[in-house]
């Protein structure tokens, strides 16, 4: 919650946090091109400097190198790590060995965090509160990290979701373990047009191309759910369709001139959001 | 032979591991690192026993199990009791606890992990106890205990 209203302050000009002298080291060793942006615009924004380095060819890693040495090596440098890695368990391993902070901004199928918080304050915008919403979650639950994140995040706010994916791309079990403890409300459906009266929110992913082995079985996938127009006939006012980006073909482009279409507010909302979490984590003045 | 005569003979110091949930004596003694040891061990498999119906039991001379090592024989047999004896006397018993957190002996399944890819020990915290459930501290997925393998 701090960093929601952190996040507010800053996008209402409330407060302007003082990042010069600073500087963040910017590790994509898995390629980003909207997160890594979004958080080289924030350290930008709040007049630090950044660090950056894409993939993992022009590094000692392609050396042989371990992680560990990479990191250990880069942290002498900088007062801040972005980092977003393949591997599942990166960032935790990282914020063990190292004495600055770490941002996971993704790790492998597992966690994005800082994109949980930027969709959290999203939905705070639109829906002017967090508790109660009716969210429906549409296409790669399994493999879109986005989605773990987000559902866990707003599982301390009694959502009711709806979960809504094409064959084996369902939820995975510990995130549904985890509502089911938590005593939250979830229905998995294939059809998500019969619901679209009831939500709040729906937040669409993208059936992600690069995370299957086999193109035949993407290619089976990939049209599963396309939200057109048609769709949106009889949602609430309030109704708002989120979307982490990039998109394919899942929204088709007559929606983004709807009222409900929110996934590019989401993008800028990112910027907000991350510039609040390096301002606390690096406890910067305004 | 007598009927009820013991199937295994005592021992006269070191720890008796019973009521083993059956069939999983071998997987324990894994766990303990039995076989490589120098120690004489008894094994039994499938013994009669009137709490559980059947049951396994392992005798091993000569040396005391610690708390640690106990407790991680509960991730597979919950049931398990250890009893120490000295000069063929029991002096002390107790009833395995399943640790809320594990350290380095889970090897995580998953070999996206970075405990697979860095050589990272391992941490996993108990996620459910019946099933016995575990997950990593790090790739945060969940895991019946039959999908781990045990490193001791």
């Amino acid at each position: 919650m701090e960093l929601l209203d952190l996040a507010t302050r800053i996008e209402s000009r409330n407060i302007v946090p003082d990042m010069r002298g600073k500087l963040a080291a910017l590790l994509f060793f898995e390629p980003s091109t909207r997160t890594h942006f979004s958080f080289d615009t924030a350290v930008k924004r709040l007049g630090g400097n950044s660090l950056t380095m894409t993939g993992t060819g022009n590094t000692s890693a392609q050396k042989g190198e371990t992680l560990s040495d990479t990191l250990k090596t880069i942290s002498q440098y900088a007062d801040l790590i972005v980092m977003r890695h393949v591997v599942e368990g990166a960032a935790r391993f990282a914020s063990e060995i190292l004495d600055i902070p770490v941002v996971n901004a993704g790790d492998g199928t597992n966690q994005h965090p800082s994109q949980a918080m930027l969709d959290l304050y999203s939905i705070q915008k639109t829906q002017g509160k967090l508790e109660n919403l009716t969210v429906g979650m549409v296409g790669d639950l399994r493999l879109g990290r986005t989605v773990h994140s987000l559902a866990q995040a707003l599982s301390d706010f009694n959502p009711k979701f709806y979960f809504a994916s094409p064959g084996h791309l369902q939820m995975p079990r510990y995130i549904k373990d985890e509502l089911r403890q938590k005593g939250i409300i979830f229905e998995e459906i294939q059809d998500i047009k019969p619901v679209m009266p009831e939500l709040d929110i729906m937040y669409v992913t993208r059936i992600q191309k690069e995370r299957f082995a086999v193109l035949e079985d993407y290619l089976k996938l990939k049209d599963s759910y396309i939200i057109t127009k048609k769709f949106l006939k009889n949602v609430k006012s309030n109704f708002k369709m989120m979307h982490p980006l990039p998109r394919v073909n899942e929204i088709t482009k007559e929606v983004d001139d709807t009222p409900y279409a929110y996934y590019f507010q989401q993008a800028k909302n990112g910027v907000f959001m991350r510039q609040a979490i390096i301002t606390k984590l690096l406890k910067l003045n305004w | 032979m007598k009927k009820d005569k013991l199937k295994v003979d005592p021992i006269k110091n070191g720890t008796v591991i019973d009521h083993i949930t059956a069939g999983k004596a071998l997987q324990v003694a894994e766990i303990l690192n039995i076989s490589s040891s120098e120690t004489e061990v008894m094994v039994g498999i499938n013994l009669f026993s009137q709490k559980m119906g059947k049951k396994d039991i392992i005798k091993i001379e000569n040396r005391e199990i610690t708390q640690e090592e106990a407790n991680s024989i509960a991730l597979i047999s919950p049931t398990a009791s250890l009893i120490f004896i000295n000069d063929y006397e029991v002096v002390k018993k107790y009833t395995v606890e399943i640790p809320q957190e594990i350290k380095r002996h889970i090897i995580c399944p998953n070999t996206n992990c970075i405990t697979n890819v860095e050589g990272v020990k391992t941490k996993f915290t108990l996620a459910g106890k019946s099933p016995i459930e575990v997950k990593c501290s790090y790739c945060e997925k969940k895991y019946s205990i039959e999908e781990v393998k045990f490193r001791f």
